[in-house]
Parts: structure tokens; sequence; C-alpha cells
């Protein structure tokens, strides 16, 4: 069982990888924000496989930590690339 | 299959890092940082350094990302100025050599480090019980190497002295940076209404771990300090002013609490930052305890950067001479001395 | 009952990997950042909830398995939300010169 937990793990790891290379292709700015998304849901999946394969539940922590990161820095990322349209001394934005 | 993936982990990492480097566009290069140091945490778990793996997350994600996404907005005026410089082949070529010439260096000394590679660990671990924790990271900061942890504790609060320094004369005391706006309805808003709570959860949950788990109070400040940023993104909560005395209560609280204790030591234990027999769990505590608060807020003014608007204008430019704390009576003073600012 | 609870994870895990695939495969084959986002939020979210739910007779202890729900919920929140001001950003990008 841990074996194939482990061969999970590793197999969405390698989809995290492959989603990376579009995040290095794609063309405009809401490709590369999705990349904290993508490690937000993808490493994630791959940290409770391995988590949960080797018996360890602190790197369930490890997860929680990681989701709750990489939702700040994809809000970090819009909120940056919003103001950077915009003129320093007007904030204003509707989301 | 895991050795594949461990393989492709690596070379993606390679890879990375090398985008990173020459990647056009600064906000590129910020948002390869932030997907390398978040994949960095995913290595450190397969290399079982958990407590190193929750650093890594945290800070490499999400607290440098935000850091480095604020200085390229500082730096947007300047861009097509140092655009138009740019380095000359030779210092290119200097440079990489430099970098490929210490990268040699460090897998040789990695490679070339003797077997049993020489530690103090088997030394270290009969001696924590003894200080009462059961997680050995823990122990080794804050028992065997406090003095360490004291002395970051402290560079970090002048790191935010260095800071603030950077602040105009007529802002100096008053709010960093710029006043976010998002609508009160939206999704932002939403968001910063419901994660913090559990962020918070999350967060206390990891400093309490942090006895015999791994966890910890700079992982569990660093969660904290990214929720109060979130509130103040989503514009839910004005960034504080730097002259308000509980802030500033809250920056030094850590740094005093330890030195206090460690005083204490040389009077109760013979040594500076010595621990009594039996005493050493609740004292560990209360240096946990007291640094949660200056490690979260000065992360959190960290990311904010220098005081840039005075506090005697709400957001407005130029409103005048240096503010006098007595001067003005219709002042309303919110005073923002928790963590997360209230909503 | 421990074989039905190892076969019914294993069937989840592989549901769940499954669909972590097909989340990559649109990420890399579709047209515009707008359905790109669609494959990443939808896709890799339901790969995570069958991972979740797979993983939720393997663990031991109430607490780990609250923190696999907490994980769940915290990510599918997060997603939802972000998702929509990536696609607002997005937007906003595309009608500005």
């Amino acid at each position: 069982m841990a074996d194939f937990l482990q061969s999970a793990g590793a197999f969405v790891v390698l989809m995290v990888a492959l989603g990376l290379v579009r995040v290095a292709r794609g063309p405009g700015r809401a490709d590369r924000m999705m990349a904290a998304q993508l490690l937000g849901s993808g490493a994630v999946g791959a940290l409770l496989l391995f988590g949960a394969a080797s018996g360890e539940s602190a790197v369930f922590d490890v997860a929680l930590t990681l989701a709750l990161l990489s939702a700040f820095a994809s809000i970090a990322f819009v909120k940056f690339a919003l103001r950077q349209d915009q003129p320093l001394d007007d904030e204003e934005d509707a989301t | 299959m895991t050795t594949i993936a461990s393989g492709v982990v690596v070379l993606l990492l390679l890879w990375l890092a090398l985008w990173t480097v020459v990647a056009r566009d600064a906000f590129l290069a910020v948002a390869g940082f932030v997907v390398y140091g978040l994949l960095l945490a995913l290595v450190w778990v397969r290399l079982a350094g958990i407590d190193v793996a929750l650093t890594e997350a945290a800070i490499g994600g999400g607290l440098t990302g935000a850091l480095l996404l604020g200085a390229v907005g500082r730096l947007r005026g300047t861009e097509a100025a140092t655009a138009a410089e740019g380095a000359g082949a030779g210092t290119r070529a200097l440079a990489a050599l430099l970098a490929l010439g210490v990268t040699g260096a460090l897998v040789l000394g990695v490679l070339m480090l003797p077997e049993p590679a020489p530690t103090l660990a088997p030394l270290a671990v009969p001696a924590l019980p003894a200080t009462g924790v059961g997680n050995p990271i823990t122990g080794v900061l804050l028992a065997f190497r406090a003095l360490d942890t004291l002395l970051e504790a402290i560079v970090l609060v002048i790191a935010l002295i260095g800071v603030w320094s950077f602040a105009p004369d007529r802002a100096w005391g008053g709010r960093p940076g710029p006043l976010y706006r998002a609508d009160p309805q939206g999704i932002l808003a939403y968001l910063a209404r419901v994660l913090p709570p559990l962020g918070i959860v999350i967060g206390i949950y990891l400093f309490w771990a942090g006895a015999d788990h791994p966890g910890g109070k700079f992982q569990s400040a660093t969660i904290l300090a990214a929720m109060w940023m979130l509130v103040q993104m989503a514009g839910l909560a004005d960034t504080p002013r730097t002259d308000n005395r509980a802030l500033r209560f809250g920056i030094v609280i850590g740094p005093l609490v330890f030195i206090a204790v460690g005083v204490l030591g040389l009077f109760t234990a013979g040594a500076f930052l010595g621990y009594p027999e039996g005493w050493a769990k609740p004292l560990i505590l209360v240096i946990e305890v007291a640094l949660l608060p200056t490690l979260a807020i000065v992360l959190a003014l960290l990311m904010n950067g220098p005081p840039a608007r005075p506090w005697a204008s709400a957001g407005a430019p130029g409103a005048g001479p240096l503010p006098g704390r007595h001067a003005i009576a219709s002042r309303d003073r919110p005073t923002r001395s928790s963590d997360e600012g209230g909503t | 009952m421990r074989l039905l609870l190892d076969v019914f994870s294993v069937v989840a895990i592989v549901a769940g990997a499954v669909f972590y695939l097909a989340g990559t495969v649109g990420l890399l084959r579709f047209p515009d950042a707008y359905t790109r986002l669609h494959a990443l939020t939808k896709a890799d979210n339901l790969g995570l909830v069958l991972v979740v739910i797979g993983l939720l007779p393997q663990v031991n202890g109430v607490l780990a398995g609250l923190k696999l729900v907490l994980v769940w919920l915290l990510v599918m929140l997060s997603s939802a939300a972000v998702s929509q001001l990536i696609a607002r950003s997005a937007r906003r990008q595309e009608t500005r010169p």
C-alpha cells in the first residue's frame, strides 16, 4: 500500500512538472499566475500522498501550510498585476 | 515511478532556477522564484526535513514572493532605464563564471564530506529530554543554540528599522504602503474574511505543535503575517501606523523577554540563557509566546515597506509638516494592536 | 474489511490521478487562459478530492483525517476564489491597450 501511495504521489508530481511547462510558455500574465494555483492543488495532493505513505502526519501540516500560502501568493500576484495597469495614486479595483 | 519523479523534479528545479535568472520581465522572475520555493518544500519533505519544508513553504513561497512583488512594484519607474543600461558581455561572462565556480565548489564540498559526516547530533539527542521538548529542532533552536535565535530575532528588528529608515521625513511614523481598495462585496474581500480565521487557527496550531512535532514559532509567525497582509490587501484594514505604541511594543517584546530570561539564567543557572533544572520547558514556552507577536508583526511590516503616507492624511499626498502627537485634536486614532488588525 | 478499504483507496486514488492527468492535459492543450483556468481549477480540485477520500481510510487517528478534510476544504475555497480573481485580471489585461 505504501509503495502504491508513493507511486501515486510521484505521478502527481510529474503532472505538476508538466503543468509548469505551460506556465513557462504561456503568453500572458494569467498563465504565470496559475503557477501558484497549480502548486496549490497539485503539490498539495502529492504531499498528502507522500505523507500517508510514510505515516507521518506532520507532512499534512506542510500540505496545510502550502495550501494557505500558495493561495496567498496567488492573491499577491493578482493584486500586483492589477496595480501594474494603473497609476500609483489611484488604487481602485472592483474585484 | 518514484525515481523517475525525483529525477524529473531535480531537473525541473535546475531549469526553473535558470529560467528565473534569465527571465526578461521582473514579474516572470518573481513568479518563477515563488514556484521554485514551493517546489523546494516538496523536495525537503522527500528528504525528511519536515521543519525545513514548513519554513520553505511559508517563507520561500508566500512571504518572499510578496516581498519581491512589492519591490518590483517600487522599481516600476526605473525599469525602462535599467533595461536601457544592460550589462556588457564581459560582465555577464564574469558573473556566469563566478556563479558556476561557487556551485562547483559547493558540489565538491558536499561530495567530499568524510563518511560519516561530522555532526553533533549524537551529542545533542541524548541531552534532548532535559529540555522537555520532543522536537529536536525546537530543542536546538531554543535550548542549545538559544543565543543564535535571540540574535536572529534582534537582527529582524534591526532590519525593520533599516526598512523604516527609507521613509521620507514627512512620512516618518506614518502608514506604509498604498491604501488598498477592493469591492467590499467582492471576492477578494470575501476571501479576506474567510481565510484569516482559518489561517490563524492553523498558525496557532503549528506554534503549539512545534514543541513535539515539526512546527514552531517561525512558521506560525509567517502564516499569521500572511493572513494580516491578506486583510490589508483586500482593503478591509489599513496598514498600521508605525508610531503606534502598541505596535512598537509588540515589535520589541520578543527580544526583551528573551534577554530577560537570559539574564535570569545568569542568576539561577550560572550562565546567560541557562535554564535551571526542570524549568526548561516553561521558560522555552515563555520565550516562544513572546517571540510570536514580534516575528509576526516584523514580518508583516517588512512586507509592507517603509512608511509612505503621513498619518495626518488618510491616503492623500502632501499633508503638511511633521505630525505632532499632541497637536491635532480632531484626529481619530484607531489603534491597531492585534495581529489581524480588525475588519 | 481491511482489504475492502484498501481496494476502495486504490480505486479512489487512481481516479484522482486520472483527473490530475486530465487537468494537466487541459492546461497544456487548451487554447486560451480562461479555458486553461477551468482545466486547472476544476480537474485538479476534483483529483484532490478523490485523493483525500481515498486517503481517509489509510491514515491513523482522527486528527490526521480532520487535517485531510481541512486541506481539501481550504484548497477548494481558495481555488474557487482565486480562479475568479485570475480570470478577471486576465480580462482586464485584454481590454487595456
